[in-house]
């Protein structure tokens, strides 16, 4: 273990190169708990720069149909946050360098306790976490747990934020901040790249952290133009769509990796 | 009066929105402008005298209010001991209690210029509540109700779509209110610049839990009052059944100072604690984050929500309001249990002995009322709130009884 975490690396690493992080989300045990380490290192392979590993809940309120459905069909095998935990320790026997970071829902945390899960994330190899319905204002204590063992708190910054929060929650993020670049849930349509845009430019003024854009990006185009003025794009519901649809793993490996490889050139254009 | 160093319960939640170490504000930062928008708004009105004149006229010539005190002489006869009297809330207009909160949410949705609500049900009361409220103000309304609920209230679907509502069976999770009221975040966080989400209960993220108490609240202030006209004196004990917990918090809210009035909260015990098919999470529950607030949940070893159980679907939810659990834990509120089976009971006796059919949510309230009542003595008074009719549930004891209506 290293003093420097794996996210802040590889986004020096690509600001050194002049290039854009794609960040790709799937659902931990969707398509088969044995199966997820394998389409991890897949993504990997097919340009992902960070994996965030959506812990499926019961309840996901901010998900749109689509990875509702990958919420559902995970459970329904078995996936729990403490099954996600060793899915990323299995990932991390051939990959020491990507970085992970876990998706999900306060409640599955609380229940394990913040500072268990801190512990067992560091242990387990996790770089750094996004704790959808935890603001700033409910963040403090798993914030601190997170940073005692050098783990990252991403916060999603939204059109809607006022520029009082948008300090708050700079102050309080790290690795990247998670620009949301539409009104809605995970998934959907609609996007306004000249707000995108000027979003963008005006949260820079608040943080050196690198900020990746996602909701709404739905291949090589989208995931480049929304990204032009940010650090990074995030991509989810298109690729949990593959996985929902694939009519086994390897046809969901390949599918994946289709979508990512397609991403990854269009964003080094 | 309250003691030096006592609580004073009017001044909960605190600013950001916590009663203890329960409630606050868990939700995706998508959602947080809308709230911020929706607690400045409340806060400015609420002491507004022209808003208090508007919402009090509602609820006198729309509502039907004040709601009777009445003394349940028979009931009282047979359970031999303290005196019974029902806060009548089955007697507003829609039939329940839950028309206090909504005509109070639609006139901050009148204030706030937006020209849609939606709102999540789970027995229909609150949609046709709310679907009542749109209708009267000519504003569009969505409901959203899990499938199995679509499925067993049938005729609160129909009231509802009568309206002019329409009526959205949410296919996700258990597909009950739990779902319904994810749903219905969804679409808020999606249309928030038209949209203005009627929340039916006291939990959700802040400022809901305090603005639907302080709509109810009426009625424990009725209550109040009416003690002292008809017998003189407080009442020795409140009664009334949690889900959510909004009838509940209404009649208690305005009596939380009077140490001396004794509350119990009935939770729905469905086929029993022991057998885990209930909807009792202050009972048999642990404290937890769902649906933007901190409060007891149902959920399992791994924080994952689980299904509840109860003949009544307005008691079938794995949480419940963040205030009640705040009173629980300090002992302010006794938290106490109805099985199912209590709850018919009590649903076919008071039907019998007093002529009022009652919802088989009030039902576990009266179930327990019937008990504690014979442990008290003659000279005492329980106030219990009958939150709702039962016309609604014919078909649901009817099938009960193997009956085909």
């Amino acid at each position: 273990m290293t003093d420097q975490n794996r996210i802040d690396r590889r986004f020096a690493k690509l600001r050194g190169e002049g290039r854009k992080a794609l960040v790709t989300y799937i659902v931990a045990g969707d398509g088969g708990l044995q199966n997820t380490v394998p389409l991890m290192h897949k993504l990997v392979a097919s340009g992902a720069d960070v994996i965030e590993l959506g812990v499926p809940f019961s309840d996901p309120m901010a998900e749109g149909p689509v990875i509702q459905r990958g919420h559902e069909r995970a459970l329904a095998g078995g996936a729990s946050l403490r099954k996600c935990l060793a899915l990323v320790d299995e990932f991390r026997q051939n990959d020491k360098d990507t970085p992970v970071i876990l998706m999900g829902y306060a409640n599955p945390i609380q229940r394990m306790g913040e500072q268990v899960f801190a512990e067992a994330a560091a242990e387990a190899g996790v770089d750094g976490a996004l704790t959808v319905d935890l603001p700033a204002e409910e963040a403090g204590a798993l914030n601190s747990f997170m940073a005692e063992r050098n783990l990252r708190n991403i916060f999603l910054l939204t059109p809607t934020t006022t520029e009082e929060r948008i300090g708050e929650i700079t102050t309080l993020a790290s690795g990247f901040v998670y620009y949301v670049s539409l009104k809605g849930v995970t998934g959907a349509g609609h996007l306004d790249l000249e707000s995108v845009r000027d979003n963008l430019e005006h949260i820079r003024q608040f943080t050196d952290l690198p900020l990746c854009v996602g909701f709404g990006i739905k291949d090589g185009s989208s995931a480049r133009s929304v990204s032009a003025n940010g650090d990074g794009a995030v991509v989810g519901s298109v690729l949990v769509s593959a996985v929902g649809d694939a009519v086994d793993a390897s046809a969901a490996e390949e599918r994946v990796g289709e979508i990512v490889s397609e991403m990854r050139q269009a964003l080094d254009q | 009066m309250s003691k030096p160093g006592a609580i004073d319960f009017s001044t909960f939640p605190d600013a950001s929105g916590h009663f203890g170490p329960y409630g606050g504000r868990f939700v995706s930062e998508t959602l947080i402008s809308a709230l911020d928008e929706l607690q400045a708004m409340y806060m400015s009105l609420k002491d507004d005298p022209d808003f208090v004149a508007a919402f009090d006229h509602d609820l006198a010539h729309y509502v039907g209010r004040p709601s009777p005190l009445y003394l349940a002489e028979r009931l009282t006869e047979q359970a031999g001991g303290a005196r019974i009297w029902l806060k009548r809330e089955d007697l507003n207009h829609t039939g329940a209690h839950k028309v206090n909160n909504t005509v109070g949410q639609a006139l901050l949705a009148k204030q706030s210029g937006k020209t849609r609500v939606i709102a999540e049900t789970g027995a229909g009361q609150h949609g046709v509540a709310t679907a009542t409220v749109a209708a009267r103000l000519g504003l569009s309304c969505t409901v959203y109700m899990g499938a199995a609920d679509v499925k067993r209230q049938s005729p609160n679907v129909y009231r509802m779509k009568l309206l002019g509502a329409e009526v959205v069976p949410v296919e996700s999770g258990s597909k009950t209110l739990k779902d319904a009221m994810n749903e219905a975040m969804r679409d808020w966080v999606t249309n928030v610049d038209n949209t203005f989400y009627i929340i039916g209960t006291v939990a959700g993220p802040h400022p809901y839990p305090q603005l639907v108490r302080d709509f109810n609240s009426i009625i424990g202030r009725e209550a109040r009052r009416q003690s002292l006209e008809r017998f003189g004196q407080l009442p020795d004990a409140l009664v009334a059944c949690v889900g959510g917990g909004s009838n509940a918090i209404g009649l208690f809210h305005p009596f939380l100072n009077d140490t001396q009035v004794k509350m119990f909260g009935v939770e729905a015990g469905g086929k029993g604690l022991a057998s885990g098919k209930h909807a009792a999470p202050l009972n048999d529950g642990i404290p937890g984050v769902l649906h933007g607030n901190r409060t007891y949940l149902m959920e399992d070893d791994d924080g994952q929500i689980i299904e509840t159980h109860s003949v009544s679907a307005g008691l079938d939810y794995p949480g419940v309001g963040p205030e009640h659990a705040w009173l629980k834990d300090i002992g302010r509120v006794e938290y106490v249990t109805a099985d199912d089976d209590e709850a018919l009971d009590a649903f076919r006796r008071l039907t019998r002995t007093e002529g009022i059919l009652p919802a088989l949510e009030s039902s576990h309230a009266v179930a327990y009322a019937l008990k504690l009542a014979g442990s008290m003595s003659p000279e005492q008074n329980i106030v219990v709130n009958l939150s709702g009719r039962g016309d609604k549930d014919i078909f649901t004891v009817a099938a009960i009884d193997g009956i085909e209506v």
